[in-house]
């Protein structure tokens, strides 16, 4: 009954008010894999992570997950499929009036009848695959950038979700922080069989660890391919986008007053 | 000129039907919160926090706020009864004016400005941090996990708050009265138990500070949820809490007393 393809999205137009957000996208995401979708800022990727989690639905086509498509759900059905989601936001999301145990508890209480020593040894083991399980009392304010990010994906895979997306996890992360969770991210897939959704313009981090990746500009799948098939790409887009030139086919896309234009160092880093 | 008219024109429709549409989002908001309040009530422990956030640490300010008002009626009352010679009734306009209208009013107020302010801004940066989103995604309605649970966490310490108000009042006003200036005990108490009605005057007391805390609580709750996500949204909707539910809680408390003391 289940098909290959954990999430399908068919021919989606997405708008916001009258601006165009997404136009025409065609993607699937096989189930196992780690999967990348880049692009520069405001092309669409968070939306289409929205999208997936049925927080908004697409203004034409589909979005299927798991063979439900998301607009012919009620509320209940939306909630019964979140719940097999995780998601990171950009910045943890940890809820600041809860410790560190309580946030990764927290959909356990909400969602389970378990009994506190189960939830107590489930959460631990959560921390301690994100190699923090020390900081279970602490407060998330006392907590480092990465940490919190840490302990957001500890909270993400609370229930062992079929999915989990990643919404620019790298963001604002010193190197060291970001290949930890660069290793977390394939580490805890592949661990819990689930798939991954990873939206980033963070190239040379996703290239290592994704197995297959789609680039977006303007609402569009540009290109698309194995992290092989993306380094070696002659697609001008996509080669100036991994290679991180300042001079390219970018600078077309953004219609700006000459300066601004010359600034496509955004193209590499931003 | 024709169009700078039709501009101003626009201008002004465009801000009504702007202050429409957020009435009927606030109305919908309200009644979602109402339809998701059983969860605030099988896990009751999640509305207990709250009464303790939105009541207990208020206290200290109704207390201290409540006591100054009773002592200030009794000199007040004291200079202007004592002309009559009527200074035995001081117990009774002590009682009166706080069970009636100062207690519940003045609570409100500073509950208003002391515990509305505070769910405004939580919620709101709440909301600014995706922290609200975060629990959207994890499938927990933040209407019924966030939002209910303060809402009767506001309502039920209100008239809490506005009877021990009250009572600190008397208190004050019996210091001033009988301790300070040497009105007659015996007079002061029993006029007053004799004059205020549990019906007229208590019962309608309470219905007042509830309505007050479920319009302060409300408007606190909706300004939050409704704050653009960013430091200034949050700071504006604060603001507009303190001013709207202080302006809400004169204005009602005008409609409930014509209602409930029409001289009879």
């Amino acid at each position: 009954m289940a098909s290959e393809n954990l999430i399908e999205i068919r021919d989606v137009n997405f708008t916001y008010d009258v601006r165009p957000v997404l136009k025409g996208i065609n993607m699937t995401i096989p189930r196992g894999k780690v999967v990348a979708i880049m692009g520069l800022s405001g092309c669409g990727k968070t939306t289409l992570l929205r999208l997936i989690g049925a927080q908004i639905l697409p203004t034409s086509g589909q979005v299927v997950v798991d063979g439900q498509v998301t607009s012919e759900l009620d509320s209940e059905g939306v909630y019964a499929l979140r719940r097999r989601m995780g998601m990171l936001f950009q910045f943890g999301a940890l809820f600041t009036d809860m410790t560190v145990f309580d946030n990764v508890a927290f959909q356990m209480r909400e969602h389970t009848d378990l009994p506190e020593s189960i939830i107590r040894d489930l959460v631990m083991m959560k921390l301690h695959a994100v190699g923090l399980h020390a900081v279970w009392n602490m407060r998330p304010a006392e907590l480092s950038g990465g940490m919190a990010r840490r302990v957001a994906l500890a909270r993400a895979i609370a229930l062992d979700p079929m999915l989990i997306m990643y919404d620019e996890p790298f963001t604002g992360l010193d190197p060291l922080a970001m290949s930890v969770i660069g290793n977390l991210v394939r580490r805890l897939n592949d661990a819990l069989g689930a798939t991954s959704i990873i939206v980033t313009h963070d190239v040379q981090e996703s290239l290592q660890i994704v197995d297959y990746i789609y680039f977006m500009a303007d609402g569009v799948v540009i290109a698309q391919g194995t992290p092989e098939e993306i380094r070696n790409s002659d697609t001008p887009f996509v080669h100036q986008f991994v290679h991180g030139e300042i001079d390219g086919p970018m600078a077309f896309h953004y219609p700006a007053p000459p300066y601004s234009a010359d600034l496509g160092l955004e193209a590499g880093h931003g | 000129m024709v169009e700078r008219f039709l501009a101003a024109v626009r201008g002004i429709g465009h801000r009504v039907v702007d202050a429409v549409w957020r009435m009927g989002y606030a109305a919908r908001f309200f009644v979602a919160t109402l339809f998701h309040s059983g969860a605030s009530f099988r896990r009751f422990h999640l509305t207990i926090k709250e009464i303790y956030f939105s009541g207990v640490l208020s206290l200290i300010i109704i207390l201290v706020s409540g006591l100054f008002v009773g002592m200030v009626l009794g000199l007040q009352g004291y200079e202007t009864l004592q002309k009559y010679g009527s200074e035995s009734a001081l117990g009774t306009l002590v009682a009166l004016s706080l069970v009636r209208e100062l207690g519940p009013v003045l609570a409100a107020l500073l509950f208003a400005s002391r515990a509305g302010s505070a769910i405004t801004a939580e919620i709101g940066l709440m909301k600014a941090t995706e922290q609200l989103s975060a629990m959207e995604m994890m499938a927990v309605d933040p209407i019924a996990r966030v939002v209910a649970p303060r809402f009767w966490g506001g309502v039920i310490s209100m008239p809490l708050l506005a009877a021990l108000f009250s009572a600190i009042g008397v208190f004050g006003g019996y210091l001033v009265g009988v301790v300070l200036i040497g009105v007659d005990e015996g007079q002061f108490w029993s006029q007053m138990q004799a004059a205020v009605d549990f019906r007229e005057d208590i019962v309608n007391g309470v219905i007042k500070s509830v309505v007050f805390g479920i319009a302060v609580t409300a408007i606190a709750l909706f300004e939050g949820y409704d704050a653009p996500p960013t430091a200034e949204g949050v700071s504006h909707a604060t603001t507009r809490t303190v001013v709207t539910s202080s302006l809400a809680v004169l204005a009602l408390d005008f409609v409930l007393t014509a209602f409930m003391f029409r001289g009879v």
